[in-house]
């Protein structure tokens, strides 16, 4: 139970960029990727702004290094994509050498493909072509990313809504934990979808304007698309292979808020209770942690709800703050893994991201977000949050090692 | 890891929610495709306001969660986690529908919000106000085995001590249909009892709710324990298959005479039975093997079912005579084997123990 629990690759694919390298440049330029709608063909493709993965089926097949056959959900794509940069960092050319798992998120898995088949299926049951409605459940994302890397151990998927996969990383951490197995990619993937786009605009918590976190005019959230994998290892994995280390997974925390359905708690007991078991398994003090890349979607209930829990646990000493959403739209199963790439990368490279967008702080709270990148400050802990619907909170603690 | 199985929450084409003993008199179901649940009273678990609100699985995965809990004597578990293949499909279809009918236009938000996969998962912790961790697996059919496998892991690291676990999966037309067309189904009627006389290709689709109060110590309550839970991913032989059950057993029970009932998923389909046969002839000739997928149906989540049938078997020492594949000398049950596989897929092996 006393293994350590290591990130030795990681890999992004989002608004701001299709790996590392161009997610990072975007993040120093402060450069946002909501925009205009182009993929998607909706109604609202003038009135409602996005974070887009700006490529199509077949640019990302050919990223992705799979066959453009017309059997890989958008979903898969992105997850097979970010999957590969993972493993191809953590320089294990062959997965075999080790027990090595897969644990996935997703919250729509193929559904853009299903809504392909529905809007022919509905109008007559026998229409609709049967190739694009096989890759609607949720496993089927995961099993591509899989079979891609030939990861036969473990093989997995996670749905808990906006924090599927900080759930994921949670229980592959644990698994090295529990010694079941050696090394696991853990992370999530999610397409933008008129199901999301117009699930979301039905419940009125789309900011027209893009999304504002922390902010006391914000107005709601910005849909994103996007995937986010890490490689993680045992402590004796990366002994024995001398791997090179980017960080360590020091602290887990899970916990329901068990409030609403879709609203979060007025005083943020789930999220309150999310970071304090993380901090718990870390054994980590509240004025240890250098930063919170926090949920902070943009909707009045979300930022209040996690301010106010932030507040609770770390008092008057509030470290510096921000979310990241602006910058890649809130990526929903895929956001728990997508901004722990960019919390790994902050441990990395000493930075700590803006909140895009925040003029005015809210008047709820006693503190303001980060507004301006910052380089070379000491950034030991970094604290990431995700929050779902139905109350299914998680937080996760990565550290320098 | 091990987990002791403290209370049941059962919903399915069978009567095992409410009914007269176990397995007693068994559901026959005549010239079917699928079979359904034989839902409870709601009104006797949720305030009917609520139920309103809440679309058939969520009911069936609430109320089963109750009974289950209630049978166990606990009040709020440690953890709830849930495993589901499709989730919340109905809720799905309708909001798909919807945005295409109305064009995008004027949406009621409800089924989007119970869309979710883990919807079931929420509204038992809402329910019962439980703030404990809370998590849902989604993957076909390693969904309840992975919610088993998270619920052993959190009993050994000993930060749960009761924990409820639920696999789900609900059939609507829609999913019935789309599946038939991909041929998952038998092309003709049939009669549920005797899925494994009919030698064309497909399966009798089924759903199903199983909840489980599981616990890390053993008292007077417990009704079995699961001694071992292992998953394969796309074997790519028999031979695979074989080599990985024997080490399972070894593992976890020592040599396949130490087996004293057998469990095998059969579902009707010559090709995706093949294995089990394989299994029934190469490991457990002599031993009593029974199937379960006749009394409810294929689905993604149905090893939660035959989790239900060994932990009854386990409890009452009886094996029903409708689920004997073959015939041999009655023993003491100790060990009880599961194996089952979705699609040839996701393969997985229980070991259920009594206490």
């Amino acid at each position: 139970m006393s293994e350590r629990i290591f990130v030795t690759g990681v890999g992004i694919i989002s608004a701001i960029g299709f790996d590392c390298a161009e997610t990072s440049v975007a993040l120093q330029g402060s450069k946002g990727g909501i925009g205009r709608i182009t993929m998607l063909n909706t109604f609202y493709k003038d009135e409602i702004p996005v974070a887009e993965v700006k490529a199509g089926v077949p640019e990302l097949s050919a990223m992705a290094k799979v066959a453009e056959n017309g059997l890989f959900s958008r979903t898969s794509l992105l997850g097979i994509i970010a999957a590969r940069q993972a493993v191809m960092q953590a320089q294990i050319n062959d997965i075999s050498s080790a027990r090595t798992g897969l644990i996935s998120a997703t919250t729509v898995g193929g559904m853009d493909r299903s809504e392909r088949f529905y809007k022919y299926y509905m109008k007559n049951n026998m229409r609709g072509r049967l190739r694009d409605i096989i890759t609607h459940d949720c496993g089927d994302s995961t099993e591509s990313i899989a079979d891609a890397l030939d990861i036969k151990d473990h093989v997995s998927t996670i749905s808990t809504a906006c924090s599927s996969s900080a759930n994921a990383i949670l229980v592959g951490s644990r698994m090295i934990k529990n010694g079941i197995l050696d090394r696991v990619l853990v992370g999530g993937t999610d397409a933008l979808t008129l199901f999301t786009l117009n699930g979301f605009n039905s419940l009125m918590i789309l900011d027209k304007n893009g999304c504002r976190p922390f902010d006391e005019e914000r107005n709601g959230l910005t849909l994103g698309e996007g995937s986010g994998f890490l490689m993680i290892e045992s402590e004796s994995t990366v002994k024995k292979d001398h791997k090179t280390v980017l960080c360590e997974i020091t602290g887990y925390g899970n916990a329901c808020d068990a409030f609403h359905q879709t609203a979060s708690s007025p005083e943020g007991n789930g999220a309150y209770l999310s970071m304090k078991k993380a901090l718990d398994t870390s054994g980590l003090e509240p004025r240890m942690i250098d930063y919170i890349n926090a949920h902070g979607t943009g909707t009045k209930n979300n930022d209040l709800s996690e301010g106010k829990a932030i507040e609770r646990l770390f008092g008057s000493s509030i470290p510096p703050c921000s979310s990241t959403k602006p910058f890649t739209g809130h990526t929903l199963g895929a956001a728990g893994s997508i901004e722990a790439v960019l919390c790994v990368l902050a441990l990395r490279n000493q930075w700590i991201y803006p909140n895009l967008s925040f003029k005015q702080q809210m008047a709820d709270l006693s503190f303001s977000p980060v507004t301006a990148f910052q380089y070379n400050i000491p950034v030991r802990n970094v604290m990431s949050n995700s929050f779902g619907f139905g109350g299914n909170n998680t937080s996760l603690i990565f550290s320098r090692n | 890891m091990e987990a002791y199985i403290q209370g049941i929450g059962v919903i399915s084409p069978q009567k095992t929610f409410t009914g007269n003993g176990f397995l007693q008199d068994a559901m026959e179901y005549n010239d079917v495709n699928y079979i359904k649940c034989l839902e409870p009273v709601y009104g006797d678990f949720i305030d009917p306001m609520v139920a309103r609100r809440m679309s058939r699985i969520v009911k069936m995965g609430v109320c089963a969660a109750l009974k289950c809990l209630r049978d166990a004597g606990i009040e709020n578990p440690d953890a709830i986690i849930t495993g589901t293949g499709l989730g919340c499909i109905e809720d799905t279809e309708k909001f798909l529908g919807s945005l295409y009918a109305s064009e995008e236009q004027l949406l009621n938000p409800t089924p989007f919000i119970q869309s979710t996969h883990n919807t079931i998962a929420a509204a038992i912790a809402l329910k019962l106000k439980c703030n404990s961790y809370n998590n849902t697996y989604v993957h076909r059919g390693f969904s309840f085995e992975s919610a088993l496998l998270d619920s052993m892991m959190l009993l050994q690291e000993g930060s749960a001590s009761n924990i409820l676990t639920g696999g789900m999966d609900e059939l609507t037309p829609n999913s019935f249909a789309i599946t038939n067309r991909l041929g998952f189904w038998k092309e003709k009627t049939v009669n549920n009892l005797r899925l494994l006389d009919y030698k064309n290709k497909g399966s009798l689709a089924g759903e199903g709710v199983a909840f489980f109060a599981l616990s890390h110590s053993k008292n007077d309550k417990s009704l079995a324990r699961i001694s071992a839970v292992s998953t394969l991913y796309k074997p790519q032989s028999a031979d695979e298959v074989t080599a990985r059950l024997s080490g399972f057993i070894q593992k976890s029970a020592g040599v396949a005479g130490d087996i004293d009932l057998v469990m095998l998923g059969m579902n009707g389909d010559p090709v995706q039975d093949k294995i089990y046969h394989h299994i029934m002839s190469n490991f457990f000739s002599p031993v009593q093997c029974t199937f379960y997928k006749h009394l409810c149906g294929e689905y993604d989540t149905a090893a939660s079912f035959a989790l239900y049938l060994a932990t009854m078997i386990i409890k009452e020492q009886r094996v029903p005579a409708i689920l004997k594949c073959n015939d041999r000398p009655v023993r003491k049950i100790k060990n009880v084997l599961i194996y089952n596989h979705f699609r040839n897929i996701n393969h997985a092996m229980f070991l259920i123990t009594s206490c």
